[in-house]
């Protein structure tokens, strides 16, 4: 996803960094992060990955006027005939994620994401059938130019839902 | 307090239970804070009647974070330098998860020690869902 500006800010890492269970105070509290080796608030290893929050045409994210393909007085807000498919549900499953961190973003930094596509391959899988596998490779910059995580992205279509 | 290279062995490892009993709330809470909205991991109507899965499952970008957080307690702050996974299982409420890094390889690059470590999260069944690799600076 191109994201043209993805401010860095203190009270996002602080929210992503709960969201995924981790309450080193590092993420939370900048009295504490002075003391670090860091010397700042920085963010944790996966927090790139919200810059979904400002790509405006992310896909993943309701949008107003348009359907949405979650539930409300219908199980799905789209008809199933126009949904495209795909076992995940929309957009299919991540099978892989890869970064290179040159630097750790901090708040105040203010990134651009650019995307390049990647490889696409198939596969016959066990489980949920043809998989049509795609690569994405996201380079983040800061507001001097320098490449501060370099993020490589797979994902899968999936012929029918995952066997359980 | 960062490894050292000096008493890191290849073959040493270190775990974490990353989550027990992972409750939808903690699936809302990381679809809030990552802007990913995918109805199959919040939406249980959608999910079960429409995608076909039994229940709302795990972002697999919740999974690499919480293992992310065994990497960073064990690595130090801001001493990640690669940091990669596939996703092996999906991963649904009421799991818990263990996260372990064991150390691949300690080696030299560019003047500085950089450690290797292979990357595994297994649910209470012993199952794999994350399988990677991750590197850090450490200490001489």
């Amino acid at each position: 996803m191109a994201v043209e500006k993805f401010p860095v800010e203190a009270s996002h890492i602080l929210m992503f960094a709960r969201s995924v269970g981790d309450y080193n105070e590092i993420y939370a509290d900048e009295e504490y992060a002075k003391t670090t080796e860091p010397g700042s608030v920085i963010a944790p290893p996966t927090f790139v990955q919200a810059s979904a929050q400002f790509d405006p045409d992310y896909f993943l994210r309701p949008k107003p006027g348009k359907p949405w393909f979650g539930s409300g007085k219908e199980p799905t807000g789209i008809k199933k005939e126009d949904s495209g498919g795909g076992g995940g549900g929309g957009g299919g499953l991540h099978a892989e994620q890869h970064y290179e961190y040159h630097r750790h973003p901090k708040p105040g930094d203010v990134l651009t994401a650019t995307v390049k596509p990647g490889k696409k391959w198939e596969k016959q899988g066990k489980r949920s059938g043809k998989l049509l596998f795609s690569e994405t490779v996201t380079e983040y910059r800061d507001q001097n130019g320098e490449l501060v995580v370099t993020a490589r992205s797979v994902g899968v279509q999936t012929e029918r839902p995952v066997d359980q | 307090m960062a490894l050292s290279a000096s008493t890191l062995k290849v073959g040493d490892t270190y775990e974490e239970q990353v989550v027990e009993d992972l409750k939808r709330t903690q699936l809302v809470q990381y679809a809030g804070a990552s802007g990913d909205y995918n109805p199959v991991h919040t939406d249980e109507v959608f999910v079960t009647k429409v995608a076909g899965y039994p229940s709302v499952f795990a972002h697999g970008m919740l999974s690499m974070g919480m293992t992310g957080k065994m990497l960073t307690n064990y690595v130090g702050d801001g001493r990640l330098t690669q940091y990669g996974v596939r996703f092996t299982r999906q991963v649904w409420p009421g799991d818990s998860l263990t996260a372990k890094a064991t150390v691949k390889a300690v080696r030299q690059e560019e003047g500085g020690h950089i450690v290797d470590l292979d990357v595994s999260t297994v649910n209470q069944d012993g199952v794999e869902v994350v399988s990677g690799y991750a590197s850090a600076r450490v200490d001489p």
